[in-house]
């Protein structure tokens, strides 16, 4: 396809452009963070984002949904990025709905009705570390009844403690380290010996420890196959990563513009600063890195629309990319603005604060810089 | 099937048809490249076939007018007709300044008469090109140039002296910035064509840090050039040259080794696995590659569209050219001893140390980096200032 968005897309983008500015901007987010919100986001917003069609934005037509793409939810999540819009949009509509759409019918109909309504909320416990390490899960599930026993704990739970369901990988057989063996089960967030404890993150979003002791669910709890959960897995992280890429572009672009606004009026020297070549540079330098960002964004998204065989390694590259540039921004950003960017008053330290979460969102830069050159054959 | 998929299938059974098996390997050297003109040795006669096959299907210059030597292919057409010939592993048939530069200001600027002419010798590669441009005192500042046309009345007499003429030597006419107005700095320059077998015309290679002389010193004593070989209009030659310009960025930021995604890691292999802080570096570099590739894709669908920003090649020549001396710079890392060979067999000839150097003027030759990034943030951003 070409690199350029379509008329829909355009005007999918205008619209969520439009929303994003007028229902959640940056000042919606400071509302919520500043009354120390125990959901980190506003059930009223996440309402509003399914009267748009936001939520079901990848589940199918014939399920209710809009039956669009990785570059649709991508344009929703480019806005979210600049506004800072608090939502579950990334982990319920995005990572949690791609892993579902290979679920049986019976849990696709349990729970997309509620993510089209705006009224479920999903957390992925995938982390069991401090570093994204999919492949690395400990958490058991041995058989039990007429299903499984989870027993271990999960880390970085986005919005935890507000989810309906929790998707929880565990080990059903093989050892740490493999791919083979891995098994994806929906969990319903009342289910006996599951308790959970949310933290604040940096970027104000709550985050929770899981911890998992001997929790029965039955085998239709499962999502995919019983041992070959890491195909669901890996559509699911790879649709999250993709997204977490996108809203970056959205975060950096935001970042970015906010600056060169400020380099064109602060004045110091009588002059205004965008007049020194030392900044013109940096600026121009980074408004390449982004401009690069978006275009592996891009090609990622499309390439996973199509489902092309090179997907994975452009997601790879998109998400190391995305982060690296996204980071940039912010950091110049504050330095950029001087004293002022340091102060909690102006926005661009949340911009910086967001980026960081996001980066490590599904594994960072370097992490799927390592996993290109795994790919690459090195 | 789309219109665009029979397309594909014509030029992809086309190639198969007449692309000699000798041209669908990688080419060596640029003793493998093709670029045509009048004293041009053919390295082979697949070589010679492959030119001859794509002239008569217009195949040297696919989107240009049939007109004048093209296939009149849509920029669509053009960049599947690209993608079946790099998965055939084609050579390109002809390498030229012509199809690169001077045809698309021609396009652009030239009368009907002129597009015939020089348009149909390039799309042949019967005439081989060079530009001059550069002066020994006019680099970044290009317009400062003194070469000076004295007016004739049916021609002028130019005299002055170019520098960084890329293959002066080999080439057979020029393009050439010649002042024909003292007083105006910037409207005083035209754009003129001619032989560089024209009395007083001489050439002098430089030699280069990579030992390699690609560039020449071109010298005009006295040079009688008539007055219907000006392109554009009188003393309007700069923004012939700055549209041009504008290609010459997009052809030297297309520079990338193999010109395509392929990783040069997994061939190191050995070296990177005892060196992850190499491999990590490496592993960067293919991020960083394959958001290039990815780049040029959308600005070509955007620029081909109508919706790049006309500086957007100047962003595109910084990143391309800056990518590129990084993997010369990990090629050289990466080959360790044996890439500082200058002159063995094995080395071929110092190929790696020879292009490691050759590309550190990526980022001086048609706008050095520093002079892009001031046009970004000027022309793109619209920062404040002069």
């Amino acid at each position: 396809m070409a690199m350029t968005l379509n008329d829909d897309q355009n005007m999918l983008r205008e619209s969520a452009r439009d929303f994003m500015a007028s229902e959640a901007p940056v000042t919606h987010f400071r509302k919520f963070r500043d009354m120390g919100c125990k959901d980190g986001f506003s059930h009223g917003l996440w309402k509003q984002f399914a009267e748009m069609g936001f939520t079901g934005i990848l589940i199918p037509e014939a399920e209710g949904g809009m039956g669009m793409g990785q570059i649709e939810a991508g344009i929703v999540l480019e806005e979210i990025g600049r506004n800072l819009s608090p939502s579950p949009f990334l982990t319920t509509s995005v990572a949690a709905v791609e892993a579902l759409k290979l679920a049986d019918k019976a849990m696709r109909d349990r729970w997309f009705p509620g993510i089209l309504a705006g009224e479920t909320v999903i957390g992925i416990a995938i982390e069991e570390g401090v570093k994204h390490r999919p492949e690395k899960i400990a958490c058991v599930a041995e058989r039990s009844g007429n299903g499984f026993k989870l027993t271990g704990h999960k880390q970085f739970v986005v919005q935890g403690t507000s989810s309906d369901m929790l998707i929880v990988a565990a080990r059903t057989a093989g050892a740490v380290g493999e791919t083979d063996g891995l098994t994806l089960f929906a969990v319903d967030k009342d289910a006996a010996g599951l308790s959970m404890e949310a933290a604040r993150l940096v970027d104000s979003a709550m985050a929770a420890h899981v911890k998992l002791d001997g929790v029965q669910v039955n085998a239709d709890a499962v999502i995919g196959d019983v041992d070959g959960g890491w195909a669901v897995l890996s559509k699911m992280l790879d649709a999250g990563r993709v997204g977490a890429a996108a809203e970056m572009v959205g975060v950096g672009t935001g970042a970015m513009d906010m600056t060169f606004d400020y380099l064109k009026t602060r004045k110091q020297f009588d002059r205004v600063i965008g007049e020194f070549q030392a900044l013109q540079h940096r600026a121009a330098h980074l408004y390449g890195e982004m401009e690069g960002a978006r275009s592996i964004v891009l090609k990622a998204q499309s390439l996973m629309d199509e489902g092309h065989a090179k997907a994975e390694l452009y997601v790879a590259a998109a998400k190391a990319k995305a982060g690296l540039a996204c980071n940039l921004a912010v950091r110049e950003g504050v330095q950029m603005h001087g004293g002022i960017g340091m102060t909690d008053e102006y926005d661009i330290g949340l911009y910086m604060k967001r980026d960081r979460g996001l980066n490590e969102f599904f594994g960072d830069a370097y992490y799927h810089a390592d996993r290109v050159a795994t790919m690459n054959g090195y | 099937m789309s219109e665009l998929e029979t397309f594909r299938a014509e030029a992809r059974a086309w190639l198969e048809e007449n692309c000699p098996a000798e041209m669908r390997t990688p080419a060596k050297g640029d003793e493998d490249v093709c670029w045509g003109g009048r004293n041009f040795v053919f390295q082979s006669d697949a070589q010679k076939l492959w030119l001859e096959r794509c002239v008569a299907k217009g195949y040297t210059v696919p989107d240009w007018p049939k007109a004048y030597g093209g296939a009149g292919l849509s920029p669509q057409e053009t960049k599947v007709l690209r993608q079946e010939m790099a998965k055939l592993g084609c050579r390109s048939p002809l390498n030229s300044f012509g199809i690169w530069m001077l045809g698309p200001a021609l396009l652009k600027f030239g009368t009907e008469e002129q597009k015939v002419h020089y348009l149909g010798q390039i799309a042949r590669g019967e005439i081989r090109w060079c530009q001059g441009y550069s002066e020994p005192g006019s680099g970044s500042d290009l317009v400062s140039m003194q070469t000076f046309g004295e007016d004739k009345g049916d021609h002028w007499v130019v005299n002055g002296q170019k520098i960084w003429t890329s293959y002066a030597d080999k080439a057979d006419w020029i393009f050439c910035l010649v002042r024909t107005d003292k007083t105006n700095k910037y409207q005083g320059i035209s754009f003129l064509l001619f032989d560089m077998e024209t009395p007083g015309v001489t050439t002098k290679p430089i030699k280069l840090i990579s030992g390699n002389s690609p560039f020449c010193e071109t010298f005009f004593d006295n040079v009688v050039v008539p007055k219907h070989q000006i392109v554009g209009e009188l003393n309007r030659g700069w923004d012939v040259a700055k549209y041009l310009l504008g290609h010459e960025r997009e052809m030297i930021s297309g520079m990338g080794g193999d010109g395509g995604v392929t990783s040069i890691g997994a061939a190191m292999k050995a070296v990177l696995s005892e060196e992850p802080v190499l491999r990590a570096q490496m592993a960067l570099f293919d991020v960083e590659n394959l958001t290039f590739r990815a780049h040029g894709e959308r600005f070509m669908d955007e620029w081909k569209t109508g919706k790049a920003h006309p500086a957007y090649s100047n962003l595109m020549k910084y990143v391309g050219t800056e990518l590129n001396k990084k993997r010369n710079e990990l090629v050289m890392s990466i080959g360790g001893t044996q890439a500082l060979e200058w002159e063995s067999e094995r080395s071929n000839g110092g190929s790696k140390a020879r292009n490691w150097l050759r590309t550190k003027a990526n980022s001086i030759e048609g706008g050095t980096s520093e002079v892009m990034l001031n046009v970004v943030s000027k022309r793109i951003l619209e920062m404040p200032g002069a």
